[in-house]
């Protein structure tokens, strides 16, 4: 294996400026989607516990579509067919006017998709719960909206944390879906720096060390998050 | 709009886009084989009474599993040819990329399964003389597996899906050859369409499977 | 103050009631007992409309339970309900658990919910645990606090749904003593329970039920001492052998 090491390429401009920018994208993304797909999740979740059928049938329905579809396709999707589908003047505004077309599809496109995944862990940490506490919240008095204001989801999200945090890791991992439709995020931007300079190595090494830094201070984070949120006398909530 | 939906270019060029699913099934089924391998070595290896081996198993599966799919598919698309010393194609990048990938899920999959099985069980195993291996072999590893089959054949169904992810380096997939006929044909929505739809009926038949089974297993 | 009316209930094929008809008067004590599986919890718990009944029907205080027209929340309010499971709401301190339905659901002040949730813990014998969360208190002790839960709401009568038998043998008593202090104080009281010394000292009647018929109900005097159905003899040998 012959390979012309020059790990200076990472300081040098642009690529520098690259890396920064790409690295900027990444959270931006996974952010901004994050927080659509964390509190369209916790609306579809609760309806899927909820005593309606119509409520469960459509909380179904969504999980089931979204994630039986590969996030490639659902990419595809939005930024190709969806306009072509909206009437005339709506397509038109979509295709010509939207605001940071890319950014702004690739948001949609991985809140709705991961939106189904929180959706999955609400639900199991509401049905971890069981029927006794809601019976309680009920007997007294409470109607059912406020029992889950009050009884079930301020223990179910604790109970969910873990989950939800692999959840952030997972939006923030497929944010580098977004250079399939031109976002230049850290992957794209390393991939970039290769084609550029040839040097793989080094590019794709900076970029797996920004994932692999984010990554760890989410977890470090949590597990201090989730020590705070901890229920004094508690010593499992008992989700799987 | 659905007015023009022309589903003849689907027909038309039906042997080209089964010619892509069958890629698509290969790298799926090859990928499931190496990861399940190379993941239960992993799992093995973390949880050996050996520390420096389990240490390094631990390390391989976090690394993994901090990154996205298509930098290690970018990873190993550039790395492959410079370690065989000539080039090989996307394929076979994408293959190795695949297994290495899975083996750090398989390996988490194949921990919980192994330490689902109760503690009492191991020490019967002990008990009646069995070595660690014999012990692996004949009690643990049975009971782990069948705990397991569902959260395999999720994990199955997320890698079918995954496999289109070879779009990046154009490995001629199935979504990828759909995609070449839809921009030669110019036909973007229905190739789109078709796609998203063939996906959703093998991925949502899956789970259904795996539901079935995971109810059959509870009882 | 509760009456049941021919009260038949089915979970699909499988009649869980059947035709159940009993009525607690106001001040009146309650005992409903029976094996496992005869419906004795369900029927309590289709008191409060916790449970859907499909025929026949429930008045609590003159109010119909599966009326679709009935405010539920507000009927609830004046019924207190004490659970196996304690049920207290784990995030939340024991004062806390008393004080909520009394802020969310009677809208009273931060300060009068306060107060009584003292007046009820002293009244328990649990001031010194107020600020504790649930999983940090004994099983006898977290039941106390349920008691106090419901009594915050002032209700016009109470539903107990076997509410010693989670506990361990050794606080049974602290929980009966509760109990049996507030049926001397005259509150309604419908109670599910297999402790038939309970019933002795402060019931005023005894239903028996079996796979959900009620068999027997008569007073307390008449449930002990004289002539009973073959299958309430079996079921009372039983738990009394020991």
């Amino acid at each position: 294996m012959n390979y012309n090491w020059d790990w200076g390429v990472l300081i040098r401009e642009p690529y520098f400026e690259w890396l920064v920018s790409g690295f900027l994208w990444t959270i931006s993304v996974s952010v901004a989607a994050w927080i659509l797909a964390f509190s369209l999740g916790s609306v579809v979740g609760i309806a899927r516990t909820t005593n309606s059928k119509l409520l469960r049938g459509i909380g179904t329905c969504y999980v089931e579509t979204f994630r039986n579809i590969p996030l490639l396709v659902q990419m595809f999707l939005w930024y190709f067919v969806f306009p072509e589908l909206l009437p005339e003047d709506a397509g038109m505004w979509v295709k010509r006017e939207l605001p940071m077309p890319e950014f702004t599809t690739a948001v949609v496109c991985l809140g709705l998709y991961t939106a189904s995944r929180v959706a999955e862990q609400v639900r199991a940490g509401i049905e971890a719960i069981g029927q006794g506490q809601r019976n309680a919240g009920l007997a007294m008095g409470l109607t059912p909206a406020q029992v889950y204001r009050y009884v079930l989801l301020p223990v179910s999200y604790r109970i969910i944390v873990p989950p939800l945090t692999s959840e952030f890791l997972t939006i923030f991992k497929n944010s580098s879906l977004a250079l399939t439709i031109g976002v230049l995020e850290t992957t794209a931007q390393a991939r970039q720096i290769e084609e550029y300079t040839f040097q793989g190595f080094e590019a794709f090494t900076a970029a797996t060390l920004l994932y692999i830094i984010v990554t760890s201070t989410v977890m470090l984070l949590m597990k201090l998050i989730e020590g705070r949120l901890r229920i004094p006398g508690m010593i499992s909530l008992g989700a799987k | 709009m659905f007015g023009e939906f022309d589903t003849s270019v689907i027909f038309d060029n039906l042997h080209f886009l089964l010619e892509g699913m069958q890629t698509t099934l290969i790298l799926t089924v090859i990928a499931i084989c190496g990861g399940l391998v190379l993941g239960t070595l992993l799992a093995l290896a973390r949880l050996a009474p050996f520390k420096p081996l389990s240490f390094i198993a631990g390390s391989y599966v976090n690394f993994f599993r901090s990154m996205p799919l298509i930098l290690v598919i970018f990873w190993f698309y550039f790395l492959v040819p410079h370690i065989v010393g000539r080039p090989v194609g996307g394929f076979y990048s994408v293959l190795v990329a695949f297994v290495m990938f899975e083996a750090a899920y398989y390996c988490e999959i194949m921990r919980a399964g192994i330490q689902s099985v109760r503690k009492g069980q191991i020490y019967a195993g002990q008990a009646l003389g069995l070595t660690y291996t014999q012990n692996m072999r004949y009690v643990v590893l049975p009971q782990a597996f069948r705990n397991m089959v569902p959260i395999l054949m999720t994990q199955a169904i997320i890698l079918f899906q995954d496999t289109s992810l070879v779009y990046v380096v154009g490995v001629k997939d199935f979504l990828v050859s759909a995609d070449l006929v839809a921009n030669r044909e110019n036909r973007i929505l229905e190739m789109f369409t078709t796609v998203a739809l063939v996906y959703f009926v093998i991925c949502l038949s899956g789970s259904l499977l795996v539901r079935r089974l995971q109810r059959k297993f509870a009882q | 103050m509760i009456e049941l009316k021919n009260v038949s209930k089915w979970y699909d094929e499988f009649q869980v009631l059947n035709d159940c008809s009993t009525q607690v008067a106001k001040g009146e004590v309650v005992v409903v007992c029976g094996p496992s599986g005869s419906g004795k919890s369900t029927l309590i718990k289709c008191v409060n409309g916790l449970e859907a009944f499909q025929k026949g029907e429930i008045y609590v205080d003159g109010t119909s339970v599966g009326d679709a027209g009935t405010n539920l929340p507000q009927l609830r309010s004046h019924i207190g309900m004490v659970f196996q499971n304690f049920e207290l709401f784990p995030h939340i301190s024991v004062t806390e658990n008393i004080k909520l339905a009394q802020l969310k659901v009677l809208g009273r002040s931060d300060d009068e919910s306060q107060q009584n949730a003292a007046r009820l813990l002293e009244r328990v014998g649990l001031s010194d645990q107020a600020d504790k969360h649930p999983a940090q208190l004994s099983g006898g002790q977290q039941q106390r606090v349920a008691i106090a839960r419901a009594l915050a709401m002032d209700p016009v009568a109470m539903l107990f749904d076997e509410p010693t038998s989670a506990l361990d043998p050794e606080m049974i008593n602290e929980v009966l003593d509760v109990m049996v202090e507030l049926a001397t104080d005259g509150m309604t009281m419908m109670v599910v329970t297999h402790e038939m010394g309970f019933a002795r000292r402060v019931a005023d009647r005894v239903i028996f039920m079996d796979e959900g018929r009620i068999e027997e109900d008569c007073s307390k005097e008449e449930f002990f001492n004289s002539e009973r159905g073959e299958r309430a003899q079996i079921f009372l040998s039983k738990i009394l052998e020991h």
